[in-house]
């Protein structure tokens, strides 16, 4: 299916390609990385009961954001997600901020990816006997290849990515069932686990890397304008996903909790791959270098796909230069910005330690999350339910947007304990931006052009 | 009532260049400054342990002592991983500065897009 739209006069768009399947691998494949690595960081900084208990309140945050996200998103269907929405609702200068949220969580978490990818093949070629095995050139390699990939064509892109994270699931159910969940002959819970080591300031803390465990599935929606039918797909992808990622996120927990003392996997590069070597099962695990690898390589390939929409989009709006606005002539990518992109991921995956880019990616994301919770309210305000069309009306509201600022606060205490310096440097970047766009960028912006849906004049404005 | 139609000003290459630039170097400046300056990451601290040369002394049961061995740790190896804890003492008024510099944020974001939006929605749905 070719069908087009145009916008803003664009002779040349993206392409309608994708159904609810591909949005699920999108959503998915960017975020089940994150149960073969970093959330248990989340372990190293409060336990592993503090870890679980950080996975149940980060799932309930990603609950809010996914209900949120699909009753606004299924009403604001265009590229760029949750930038676009802020555009139609806050304004410009926080879809600028959104935008620069949305490519910082994926450029980031690409970057992660591509760490874990390279330490990981570099372990398994010393474990086979190559002592001088580096990660370095298959980090640069990992980058530039998914970059080509998504520079071709967005159907091949995704296609891709559904088989990786299929199999890359697969591979976690396998292990959970490979450990006999319903014996202690590999697991001992018992013996394992130690309560809480830092008390409850520790599952505070670990609210931190909680996030890690979900981080992402709101990628679902950058794909907006390439979606056959959004109002459909984008629910339906967004809801099964999270669903899916809950699943997962549990087996992993009690799978890992179960099989290595905590001090060991709080700061684990390859948990999961790490549990496999435990189960001393060869087929296991060459199936979780596999599910490690593809897992990796599926959330990488998400990040470059949703990261380079953002900045394609700001691109377009003139918030950013119009030149990486462009889409390419024949493949119909935002080929420009996903060629810009590539050295700033590399450069973080090359220099900068794994926990480190994983905050700075779940800072991203802290912002956008809270950004919501604010967002959803005013939404309801301007529209009210009667005034415009929705495909999805979510529940309880405003429950799930006060639950969510509430999360998220405390969540933002949670980097504070021991990682303050970066969440303050991160806000000082994110205000001398804002002032740069605000008193010079936003003058190349055409003021009408950034409300583009057909909907009566917001409530109050 | 109408309000006219706001045409901006058409930007150079080199303006373009510069603009690129300037918000890559505000990235790395961020992100690289707290590592470049050893402010990154939690502090730490090492825990007093009985003996770091054997299992009992630092405080590992049979069964964890067996995992880490399975996982190519010796007493020695493991010492500093099992020893090292963050430290989470703060200081209330790094917080509050902390929350500040957080909402503060959030409210100049909030007042300044109010500000582009009204434009916006005039251009787009005229003048009230």
């Amino acid at each position: 299916m070719t069908q087009t739209t145009a916008v803003h006069g664009e002779k040349i768009s993206l392409l309608r390609v994708l159904g609810p399947a591909h949005v699920w691998a999108l959503g998915v494949g960017i975020v089940l990385v994150g149960e073969y690595m970093g959330w248990n960081f989340a372990v190293g900084k409060g336990g592993a009961i503090a870890a679980l208990i950080a996975c149940w309140a980060a799932g309930l945050l990603y609950t809010c954001v996914a209900m949120i996200d699909s009753e606004v998103t299924s009403t604001v269907a265009a590229a760029g997600g949750q930038y676009a929405q802020s555009k139609h609702i806050i304004g410009p200068l926080m879809a600028f901020n959104v935008g620069l949220y949305l490519v910082f969580a994926y450029t980031m978490l690409e970057a992660a990816n591509a760490i874990t990818l390279g330490y990981l093949v570099q372990t398994v070629g010393q474990m086979a006997g190559f002592a001088e095995a580096h990660d370095k050139p298959f980090i640069v390699l990992t980058i530039v290849f998914l970059a080509w990939l998504n520079y071709r064509g967005v159907y091949a892109t995704l296609t891709v990515n559904l088989i990786l994270t299929a199999i890359a699931f697969i591979a976690v159910v396998i292990l959970f069932m490979g450990v006999k969940p319903w014996s202690t002959e590999l697991l001992n819970h018992k013996e394992i686990l130690n309560g809480l080591p830092y008390g409850w300031i520790g599952v505070l803390a670990s609210l931190h890397f909680g996030l890690w465990y979900y981080l992402g599935i709101e990628g679902t929606c950058q794909a907006a304008e390439e979606v056959r039918s959004p109002a459909r797909s984008l629910p339906l992808g967004t809801m099964t996903g999270i669903m899916t990622l809950l699943i997962a996120a549990t087996m992993t927990w009690y799978l890992c909790s179960g099989l290595m003392p905590w001090e060991y996997l709080g700061q684990a590069t390859t948990p999961l791959f790490d549990a496999a070597r435990l189960t001393n099962s060869t087929p296991l695990m060459v199936l979780l270098f596999i599910g490690t690898m593809f897992s990796t390589l599926a959330s990488a390939n998400g990040c470059i796909n949703d990261a380079s929409r953002a900045w394609f989009s700001m691109g377009r709006d003139r918030y950013l230069p119009t030149w990486f606005g462009a889409v390419h002539p024949k493949n119909r990518t935002p080929f420009r910005a996903i060629v810009f992109l590539v050295p700033v991921a590399l450069i973080f995956a090359y220099f900068a330690p794994l926990d480190q880019v994983i905050t700075f990616s779940i800072l991203s994301g802290l912002l956008e999350y809270t950004y919501m919770s604010i967002q959803v309210i005013f939404f309801r305000r301007m529209w009210p339910l009667d005034s415009i069309k929705r495909g999805y009306v979510h529940p309880f509201h405003p429950l799930p947007a006060l639950v969510l600022l509430a999360i998220c606060s405390t969540t933002y205490f949670a980097v504070f304990l021991g990682y303050g310096t970066q969440l303050v440097a991160m806000m000082v970047f994110f205000i001398v931006a804002s002032l740069w766009f605000h008193f010079h960028r936003y003058k190349y912006v055409r003021r009408g052009d950034q409300f583009t849906m057909n909907w009566p004049r917001p409530v109050g404005y | 009532m109408e309000k006219p139609h706001y045409e901006p000003p058409k930007q150079s290459a080199f303006g373009q260049l510069f603009d690129s630039l300037f918000l890559l170097v505000l990235v790395f400046a961020a992100l690289f400054t707290p590592l470049y300056l050893k402010l990154a990451g939690g502090g730490k601290v090492d825990v007093t342990v009985a003996d770091k040369s054997t299992w009992a002394g630092l405080g590992q049961n049979a069964v964890q002592s067996a995992q880490w061995e399975k996982l190519g740790f010796h007493p020695d190896t493991a010492a500093p991983l099992i020893t090292s804890r963050f430290d989470y003492s703060f200081s209330p008024l790094e917080l509050a500065i902390t929350a500040i510099v957080v909402i503060g944020y959030f409210m100049l974001l909030f007042a300044f897009s109010k500000r582009e939006y009204i434009e916006v929605i005039e251009e787009r749905f005229g003048k009230k």
